[in-house]
């Protein structure tokens, strides 16, 4: 019996040492990310490396702060994630209720023209969509003989891009804030929601707007949950549509304006290395607050994706 | 023809809570798709002076271009060499795709069980996943530097300083397997393992006891038991990896290569970018992305047709 328990702590012990072997794979790079960040611009190039920066420096976090806006690259990302979060709430809400709760003609057809559309690739949608909106303002210009739709607009000194086409807030958000797959996660989970409430509050008087708005959103709230932050996730990340769309650095989002700034400094590496901190920071305070949060919104991403 | 005022009651209501989105929908999904394909017919140059379009009906030349051959002396020619060597290193990289499904199966099983920092070490796993963007790709290529990068670094020590180490992004012939390390790095602790964990959770108890009391032991427990039961599950995470992997990859060639040396990291997304926004070549780009659409339907596809059959739902 003694054996027995002798092997199950060398057992337990290995699996400790793998754990930990894995976790330091995983780890070492952030660690080396923030070393980096730390140093003197010359003294990455040393040898033997140093894990500990000496001399330490704040300066890097200065400088990249001087060279790109990454203040209001923080704006951009939040704002439009935000606002698409927002947009998809509402929008996908609305159709999963009437996908879900009413009775129309067609609407089976409708749904399963949804379904149909989840499997294109979005290089597919794309090229129309960036051919319409270069085309527009110029279109709209001579149709309206004005020269409103290319100006540039201003809040006070905020430069807040063009009113439509490339290089505007619009062409940002407003492609993004409706969803098929976001209506499709909704529905399955309004489906669910027993037909009784729905009939109690009718004999109540309200109205279909009422049921929806009172009794199945709140009832729909980890649904709605889940899709707030695996959008929010989807467009914080977005690269490739803000990357053909924003031209101009003011409207950069993060993602952007970090390969903006590794363009002007290839090989600066303590300054890109300070620029990664500062925009992986918040990302990972946030995740570990909600963590268990984005493993759910994560795990129902991906079944339904 | 008269419709019947019940049903243009359900109809008005219906369109309340629908229009919202349908026509986003109608906007910026269902339209562009047929428009996409419309363009895949046309020779379609965005001029960069002015917002001028060149449109010319082509037929099927884009598609000709794209997967044709001619004979050159006796010699078979792809009419464009680039699309099928950029099909070629997007196939390649889907090379990590079992390294990421056992590397997540091993973290599975190493968490899955009562030990103290559970929490830490799948939060740990799980960090890269939460990070993947720009900036942890500027990192990945920090770290992968052939001349100052801790990779490299670590080899030298490692073997003593005999061995400097490999010039990972620099060289066409190892910038691949370098993206399929990074991306095994990434994903091992991500979505496959958070699936693993759950699909564990769900496998019965009294399946151990009883293989246990036939005489099997661990290893024999894992192929007999274990395997089968996740089986679902793998075949989940190889197909979505599978899909995926077509379409993805621009961001992280972008960031790190540039698509280079000599075009080795370029993916068929790359490509469509390129064509598209770089050379303004629109209607070819839709031809390049319709081609991808394809392959993704041909693998789900076969997957539906595969998976109901092949895989053991316990």
């Amino acid at each position: 019996m003694a054996n027995f328990k002798v092997t199950k702590k060398i057992h337990i012990i290995s699996i400790y040492i793998a754990l930990l072997a894995l976790a330091l794979i995983v780890l070492a790079p952030f660690a080396w990310m923030i070393t980096t960040s730390l140093k003197e611009p010359g003294t990455v190039f040393e040898y033997p490396p140093k894990w500990i920066p000496q001399p330490l420096t704040w300066q890097n976090y200065t400088r990249v702060w001087d060279a790109i806006p990454l203040g209001r690259g923080y704006i951009n990302s939040l704002f439009v994630s935000l606002l698409i979060t927002l947009g998809q709430l509402i929008t996908c809400s609305l159709a999963a209720y009437a996908f879900s709760r009413l009775k129309f003609p067609g609407r089976n057809k409708i749904f399963f023209l949804y379904l149909a559309t989840l499997m294109v690739p979005t290089h597919v949608t794309m090229i129309p969509i960036f051919i319409i909106l270069r085309a527009l303002p110029e279109f709209l210009n001579s149709a309206f003989r004005t020269n409103f739709w290319t100006s540039d607009l201003y809040m006070g000194n905020f430069y807040v891009g063009k009113p439509l086409g490339l290089d505007s807030y619009f062409a940002l958000i407003v492609p993004f804030c409706f969803s098929a797959y976001g209506t499709f996660l909704l529905r399955q989970f309004f489906i669910t929601i027993p037909k009784d409430y729905e009939d109690a509050a009718r004999m109540d008087g309200c109205n279909d707007f009422q049921i929806y708005y009172k009794i199945i959103l709140p009832l729909a709230k980890p649904a709605l949950a889940t899709l707030a932050t695996f959008t929010f996730m989807n467009a914080w990340k977005n690269y490739l549509w803000p990357l053909i769309i924003a031209n101009s650095p003011e409207l950069m989002p993060l993602s952007v304006l970090l390969q903006w700034l590794q363009g002007l400094y290839t090989t600066d590496w303590t300054l890109l290395m300070a620029g990664s901190v500062i925009v992986l920071l918040p990302v990972v305070i946030v995740f570990s607050i909600n963590q268990k949060y984005f493993s759910h919104a994560m795990h129902v991403g991906t079944i339904t994706h | 023809m008269r419709i019947d005022p019940k049903v243009k009651l359900q109809l008005i209501i219906a369109s309340f809570f629908l229009l919202p989105n349908f026509i986003g929908f109608l906007l910026f999904t269902l339209f562009p798709i047929a428009a996409s394909l419309v363009l895949s017919f046309f020779q379609c140059d965005l001029l960069q002076t002015k917002d001028i379009f060149s449109w010319k009906f082509v037929g099927l030349e884009n598609f000709t271009k794209l997967l044709g051959f001619y004979r050159d002396s006796g010699i078979l020619k792809a009419n464009d060499p680039e699309f099928w060597r950029y099909l070629w290193n997007t196939i390649y990289l889907l090379l990590k795709i079992p390294l990421v499904i056992s590397a997540s199966l091993i973290l599975a099983l190493l968490i899955n069980r009562n030990i103290k920092g559970r929490v830490f070490f799948s939060t740990s796993f799980f960090l890269p996943t939460i990070c993947t963007g720009t900036a942890l790709y500027m990192l990945l290529r920090w770290i992968f530097n052939a001349d100052f990068g801790l990779l490299n670094l670590f080899i030298n020590k490692f073997s003593l300083g005999k061995f400097e180490g490999f010039k990972w992004l620099v060289d066409p012939n190892l910038s691949k397997l370098s993206f399929i390390f990074m991306n095994t790095w990434i994903e091992m602790g991500g979505l496959g393992m958070l699936l693993y964990l759950a699909a564990l959770q769900n496998i019965p108890q009294e399946y151990y006891e009883a293989a246990s009391l036939d005489g099997a032991d661990t290893w024999e427990q894992f192929w007999n038991v274990t395997f089968p039961m996740l089986g679902p599950t793998t075949f989940f995470v190889l197909i979505m990896n599978l899909i995926n992997g077509f379409q993805e990859g621009f961001q992280q060639a972008h960031v790190i290569t540039q698509g280079g040396p000599a075009g080795s990291t370029t993916m068929l997304s790359y490509y469509i970018y390129n064509q598209a926004y770089v050379w303004n070549h629109m209607g070819y780009a839709s031809a390049i992305s319709w081609a991808l659409f394809v392959i993704v339907i041909v693998i789900t596809a076969v997957s539906w047709k595969f998976g109901s059959k092949k895989v053991f739902y316990g």
